[in-house]
């Protein structure tokens, strides 16, 4: 027994002894990257579910159909608003990075002044992300239980349109999206007279001419829709909330007592750049593909 | 850190300049390869979707390794935030593969679904009389 302990104690140098921090980082610091890790998970988890159930559907309405409108009225601009809206938060990213950079300069004028860009630009994408669900609440009355958004699976003429200028006898193209409006006052599926490739009026196995119903789109699009971004807005907005609390700590000179960098600034930068960083994969899959 | 406050100051100049470029070339790709910027141009959707992927896993590393220092921190934090985020590879394939398989079976489930099953029932007279005369 005495032998093993002395041979430990010649070893002991090459052995962690304590007191050092063996990732040469703050507790603080990695916790946040251990917590981002597990948030990491989360949105991967609603971001599979999402790829699984747009696999196993045999449509799926076509973003840059779905994401075409701007502020101003204008319409048939796709994916422009939220290329605008990843620029942003982007913008917002670098200056981020900035102000922890002016942070280990222990320079508090500049942390501030970066932080107050950066909470402007978080703030810019909160306005933008609900203007972009009003746009498709009110006027596309995509919900979590409906999506107008359907695409169209072979030829076929709808018998009225969706007040986008489309109108009865318009033929439709395979596996484009199309929006779905009132029809006779109500809501739901249009008939439209099933015809083929050079555009010939199809007839039944009755000989009477073939009526089909137009579905809506999957309704999975919605909610996966809503709960995604919501839930990476609710991220947006809760990193809008520490930010501000610490640019105010920062401009009290809370922090330059401490001595370390500014640390608190690193770890809210840490997660600001998760926010981004999850955005990146919410852009991929909802509108680059 | 390792590095000086004004070569710092450059890399992350240079970092949200590529990300930038990035971005914007991923949407006109996107723009492109769905045939509205060249009238009847079209890039097949299989190739459309895994540069999108490519470029995005670019702007990820970007983002993690020189926006959150990834890159100067001692390679067993790396590895211990890497390597279980690797882990979802093989959740994305098997998951994706599953969606794909139940897509295709679609029919097939319907049908089961709304399968009738036609069960023999066997009146059990004396159990039924036991338990009520037992009330």
């Amino acid at each position: 027994m005495a032998d093993t302990v002395a041979h430990h104690s010649e070893t002991d140098e090459q052995l962690w002894s304590g007191g050092k921090q063996p990732f040469k980082i703050s507790y603080g610091k990695l916790m946040m990257w251990y917590f981002l890790l597990s948030d990491a998970f989360t949105f991967a988890g609603f971001l599979i579910a999402y790829g699984t159930l747009r696999m196993s559907s045999p449509t799926w309405p076509v973003p840059d159909f779905v994401f075409s409108a701007f502020p101003g009225g204008i319409h048939h601009k796709p994916l422009l608003f939220v290329t605008v809206m990843t620029f942003i938060l982007l913008a917002s990213s670098f200056t981020m990075v900035r102000a922890v950079q002016e942070g280990h300069q222990e320079n508090k004028n500049g942390v501030v002044f970066w932080m107050v860009l950066t909470i402007i630009g978080g703030m810019a994408f909160l306005g933008s992300q609900a203007w972009e669900w009003t746009t498709l609440i009110k006027g596309e009355h995509v919900s979590v239980t409906q999506n107008p958004f359907s695409a169209h699976t072979e030829y076929g003429t709808y018998l009225e349109g969706d007040g986008h200028d489309i109108k009865a006898g318009d033929t439709f193209v395979p596996g484009d999206s199309y929006l779905i409006h009132k029809h006779d006052g109500h809501w739901g599926n249009l008939p439209y007279q099933v015809t083929d490739a050079e555009g010939n009026k199809v007839n039944g196995d009755d000989g009477k001419p073939l009526i089909k119903q137009q579905a809506f789109g999957p309704k999975a699009f919605g909610a996966l829709f809503f709960f995604i971004t919501g839930f990476h807005g609710f991220h947006v907005l809760s990193g809008v909330i520490f930010l501000i609390i610490i640019c105010v700590n920062a401009a009290t000179g809370l922090y330059v007592e401490r001595r370390n960098g500014y640390e608190m600034v690193e770890k809210i930068g840490l997660y600001w750049h998760f926010v981004d960083l999850v955005w990146v994969f919410v852009f991929l899959v909802f509108y680059l593909i | 850190m390792g590095h000086s406050y004004e070569k710092s100051k450059k890399v992350a100049y240079k970092v949200i300049t590529i990300l930038a470029v990035i971005t914007i070339f991923e949407v006109l790709f996107a723009l492109l390869g769905k045939g509205y910027i060249v009238e009847g141009f079209h890039i097949n959707g299989a190739i459309m979707a895994l540069a999108m992927i490519v470029m995005s896993l670019v702007k990820a590393y970007l983002i993690v390794y020189e926006f959150m220092h990834m890159k100067y921190e001692m390679p067993g934090l790396v590895k211990t935030v890497l390597l279980p985020t690797g882990l979802l590879i093989w959740a994305v394939i098997a998951f994706f593969y599953e969606g794909n398989d139940w897509k295709n079976r679609r029919t097939l489930i319907k049908d089961k679904n709304s399968e009738t099953i036609e069960t023999i029932v066997t009146p059990r007279v004396n159990m039924t009389k036991k338990i009520t005369t037992d009330h």
